[in-house]
């Protein structure tokens, strides 16, 4: 009996495989790293200006009681350009929004908001991407959207389509807009 | 087939999303600490940290400038005199424990280190009492 | 016309492995005689159909016939005849018809040669292939047909990347489908040895061709990757615990265990529902290796060249096979007679502990590589990589290389422990000595685990060439022969890894020209950087001198390319390799101040790693080859049952 019994044991294994497996199938692969930092306060990092168009940003200067976008992009990243005619609809409803300029050159910087406009109230430049590993980001463009007292409330991870503008005006108000 | 898949999803992600910076690498990037106990140290925690846009390999063989940036910002810490483990702790908290491929203590991968001792256990009553069983009866 | 052709032989293919099928199903439960007259014939015309089907895929390519939309999408006119021949299989759909007509052939191989096995049990076996060919062939017909047309046809096609044009990749995918078949026979002889509850040394002898040419073809591949993703990666590392690695990996654990079992079964006639049981497992191995490359569940990032039905279907492809086996398995095995006994100290009992360590080895493999997908589910993402294996698979291997070391020199049934430790004291008299010499040429800051590789390598290194002491070397059989090249290969290959993970030296280094540095004794002068362009790249070439004691040894030339289309920087590593290991060169990127980056690496013995896979195969061709031998001569002397000699 106990001997038949462990036969049946790599059927219930591989039983237990299959439905790993196929709820692995179903389920919605998330193909990305969130960061662990929301709700929690924004490092403090000053930041050098990115450009000649914006001055520099201290992320320690966050918490004065206005919510806000913390828009984590490069001049060379091509989705930052396709995402810029949102960010300037979001500072056009009064949105402020700061910039993270992530391994970038000022000329470049300088290049990229003349062609796509700039929304942003001010720029740091991050050359080394320190920043954004205090972020917990794992890639651009991402968003951040920061409490007035300087807590981060939510990541929106890459691209902010027309379809995302709802969802960011929405966290904003939530954050205390 | 690893070489294949790395190059599909280099070629599927070559897109506008990764590409790469034209700025030149962090200092410590591809460049050894002096001290050899130091790059040692640096060296192994980087070989068990993941790489963030690749995915599937870790930092200390990845091309991204990301994990270049990594590599950087993790030698300079340990040139200042932190820890490895202080390090990997401090990305856990920003980027959860994916980050890290060394397995940590937390409760959900107690059965990970279980695993070994349970097959070992299970194989060897099963193979044992087989072999005995037999010598008893022959 | 060429494409239309191809459907109509997989349709024709598909409805005779239905016909085979049934056939095989009314000669084993109703008897029918005239059933099992037919059942030959018909697997031999359904392994010609897919090959003619396939031949008429790669005609197709070598046309570049536009029209079909396989060939649009993969190749160009311009394309090299070795790629677009290759192109045929470097794709989802040509890659699935490959692997359907080696099957069907391998079908019919079994139906023209097997002699050995009793009439009812061969059909059973015919029968099961052909159910698992049905499965694969509804795979091909339904969800990806490999002769769709495109209309209208455009002028020509899209390309194959070129990073795909390598040899290495041409071959190197092919290399372990085979593999993979080969095992889909051995699950096919134990389905049929289950059904008519003949699991017995003729199903063993049965079984053993198969499950070594497919370990042979297996361990090529799995070399053959590793190598090429140590020098195409460009940051030296040989082995990444990658889910598409560890895919791999799998079948060839079971397929080890499995031909070792085998053995135990033919030579001793013990351990038959293990080896059943092994053979099960090694072909879902091959589906389970398949399905998690295919889904692309495991490296969900990369969710690009993966289609959730093809996933689906692989799944319910195994669900359906592996899951009836291993019921089938739970209800039949205990009608069949454990076999022959044995001791604790025999041969037989070595290979059980073999058995068990490989399949624990392949169990933690395997746990390791889901366990991201289980605990995602629970909303905790994790990563289970090199350290986890490194630190759970390192030691067992180890203690794996003991087993090793004392299983060949037992004799079978029963031995003498006495007589065994005189038998084992060289070996392990070589173990201390390359531990002590590890411990001496590192400084005794060697970590523990290359050390113990290092005494584990020494004593299998003695411990395999032992089986020929004081015998005929003329009239010692090949499979001998291969079983002392294949053990003396995991020596060899354990060694280079030893030396290479606690040997290495590394030189990351900003250059100008005039440059030197120094890294093991050689001195590595960076000379230029010069631009240069190839078809569909351009590139920087460094030119580096490398010289030992004032003499110029030889010259490298690394190269920073850049391929336009799709936009992919690459790495081309250079290895020169001497015979105490090799020196890896890769070029980085420029600096601000104008300097380059060099990564420099010194590899001690690295090469024995790849070495020790290629020995391993040789051993494994050699038993291949002396094991179709014997069983011939054995059919030509006699009918009368093959009773082994103790190998």
């Amino acid at each position: 009996m106990k001997r038949s019994l462990i036969l049946w044991v790599p059927l219930a294994a591989y039983l237990v495989f299959l439905v790993v497996a196929s709820l692995g199938l179903t389920q919605k692969n998330q193909t990305v790293i969130q960061s662990r930092m929301i709700g929690k306060p924004v490092p403090g990092i000053d930041l050098p200006a990115a450009s000649a168009m914006a001055p520099a940003l201290s992320t320690k200067q966050m918490a004065d009681g206005k919510p806000r976008l913390l828009n984590v992009f490069a001049s060379w990243c091509v989705p930052c350009a396709a995402e810029a005619p949102q960010l300037a609809q979001l500072a056009q409803r009064g949105v402020r929004i700061d910039g993270v300029a992530i391994r970038d050159a000022r000329p470049d910087v300088d290049a990229f908001l003349q062609r796509n406009g700039n929304p942003f109230h001010r720029i740091g430049l991050d050359a080394r991407s320190t920043l954004q590993f205090y972020l917990g980001s794992s890639g651009v463009p991402e968003t951040f959207v920061i409490d007035g007292k300087g807590i981060i409330r939510y990541q929106h991870i890459g691209y902010i389509g027309p379809q995302d503008i709802d969802t960011i005006l929405t966290k904003l108000r939530e954050a205390g807009a | 087939m690893r070489p294949l898949f790395i190059f599909l999803s280099a070629l599927m992600l070559a897109g506008p999303a990764l590409a790469q910076t034209a700025l030149p690498p962090a200092p410590y990037a591809d460049r050894q600490l002096e001290d050899p106990a130091q790059e040692a140290k640096a060296m192994a925690l980087m070989q068990t940290i993941r790489c963030l846009t690749c995915q599937s390999q870790s930092i200390a063989d990845s091309n991204a400038s990301m994990a270049s940036d990594l590599r950087s910002e993790i030698r300079e810490r340990i040139a200042r005199g932190e820890e490895p483990e202080h390090i990997r702790a401090w990305l856990i908290e920003r980027y959860g424990d994916w980050i890290s491929y060394k397995p940590t203590a937390d409760p959900i991968l107690w059965p990970l280190w279980a695993a070994p001792l349970v097959l070992l256990g299970a194989g060897g009553v099963l193979a044992w009492s087989r072999i005995r069983h037999k010598k008893v009866r022959a | 016309m060429i494409a239309e052709a191809g459907l109509a032989a997989l349709w024709l293919a598909a409805t005779l492995a239905g016909l085979q099928l049934l056939l095989a199903w009314s000669a084993v439960a109703k008897g029918n005689e005239d059933a099992r007259r037919l059942i030959r014939p018909i697997a031999v015309a359904q392994g010609v159909l897919t090959c003619l089907a396939l031949a008429l895929l790669i005609t197709l390519f070598l046309r570049s016939d536009m029209s079909v939309l396989l060939v649009a999408e993969n190749s160009h006119s311009m394309k090299p005849f070795i790629y677009k021949f290759a192109g045929a299989w470097g794709n989802h759909e040509g890659s699935m018809l490959l692997w359907v007509a080696v099957m069907s052939a391998a079908g019919a191989a079994v139906a023209l040669f097997e002699r050995g096995l009793d009439q009812r049990t061969h059909v059973a076996t015919l029968g099961a292939q052909a159910a698992i060919s049905l499965g694969f062939y509804a795979f091909l017909l339904f969800a990806s047909n490999p002769f769709a047309r495109l209309n209208p046809a455009p002028a020509d096609g899209q390309g194959l990347n070129p990073l795909l044009q390598d040899p290495g990749l041409a071959f190197h995918p092919p290399t372990l489908y085979l593999g993979y078949v080969g095992l889909s026979v051995a699950f096919s002889f134990a389905v049929g040895a289950l059904l008519t509850r003949q699991v017995d040394a003729r199903f063993a002898r049965a079984v053993r061709p198969w499950v070594l040419g497919a370990w042979i073809l297996l361990t090529l591949g799995i070399t053959a990757g590793s190598y090429w993703a140590y020098y195409e990666l460009g940051w030296g590392g040989w082995w990444f615990w990658d889910p598409v690695e560890n895919a791999s990996l799998m079948p060839w654990l079971a397929a080890t265990a499995l031909l070792h079992s085998a053995t135990v079964l033919a030579t001793r006639d013990a351990l038959r529902a293990w080896t059943v049981m092994l053979s099960v497992v090694a072909f879902a191995m091959s589906m389970v290796g398949t399905f998690l490359v295919r889904s692309g569940i495991l490296t969900s990032v990369h969710a690009f060249a993966v289609d959730p039905t093809r996933g689906t279907f692989i799944l319910a492809l195994l669900g359906l096979y592996i899951g009836g086996a291993l019921a089938l398995f739970a209800l039949r095995v205990h009608t069949v007679n454990e076999g022959s006994r044995f001791d604790p100290v025999s041969r037989e009992a070595m290979l059980v502990l073999n058995n068990l360590l490989l399949c624990v080895i392949l169990g933690l493999v395997l746990i390791g590589t889901l366990y991201p997908l289980l605990t995602e589910m629970m909303g905790v993402r994790v990563s289970v990589g090199p350290p986890y294996f490194n630190t759970i698979i390192g030691p067992i291997t180890i203690a794996l290389m003991a087993v090793l070391v004392v299983g060949p020199l037992l004799r079978w049934r029963h031995d003498d422990p006495r007589k065994l430790l005189r038998r084992v004291t060289p070996s392990i008299a070589l173990a201390v000595l390359a531990l002590a010499a590890a411990l001496i040429l590192s400084a005794g800051r060697i970590g523990w685990l290359p050390a113990l590789g290092f005494a584990a390598a020494g004593a299998v290194a003695i411990a395999s060439v032992l089986p020929l002491w004081k015998r005929n070397l003329l009239r010692t059989p090949m499979f001998t022969y291969g079983m002392v090249l294949a053990h003396l290969g995991c020596a060899v290959s354990l060694a280079g890894m030893a030396a290479e993970s606690s040997f290495s030296s590394e030189k990351l280094a900003a250059a100008r020209p005039g440059d030197t540095f120094e890294i093991a004794g050689q001195t590595v002068r960076f000379d230029s950087v010069i631009p240069i362009a190839g078809p569909n790249w351009t590139a920087m070439q460094a030119s580096l001198t490398v010289s030992r004691d004032g003499e110029v040894i030889g010259t490298a030339r690394p190269q920073a390319r850049f391929f336009s289309d799709p936009p992919t920087p690459t790495t081309e590593s250079v290895q020169m390799t001497h015979w105490n290991g090799q020196l890896y060169l890769v070029l980085g990127d420029q600096l601000e101040d104008g300097r380059w980056q060099l990564r420099i690496w010194w590899k001690p013995f690295v090469t024995l790693i790849w070495a020790g896979g290629a020995l391993i195969a040789i051993g494994g061709a050699l038993a291949l080859i002396g094991r179709v031998r014997r069983e011939r001569r054995h059919k030509v002397q006699a009918r009368k049952p093959a009773r082994e000699r103790f190998a």
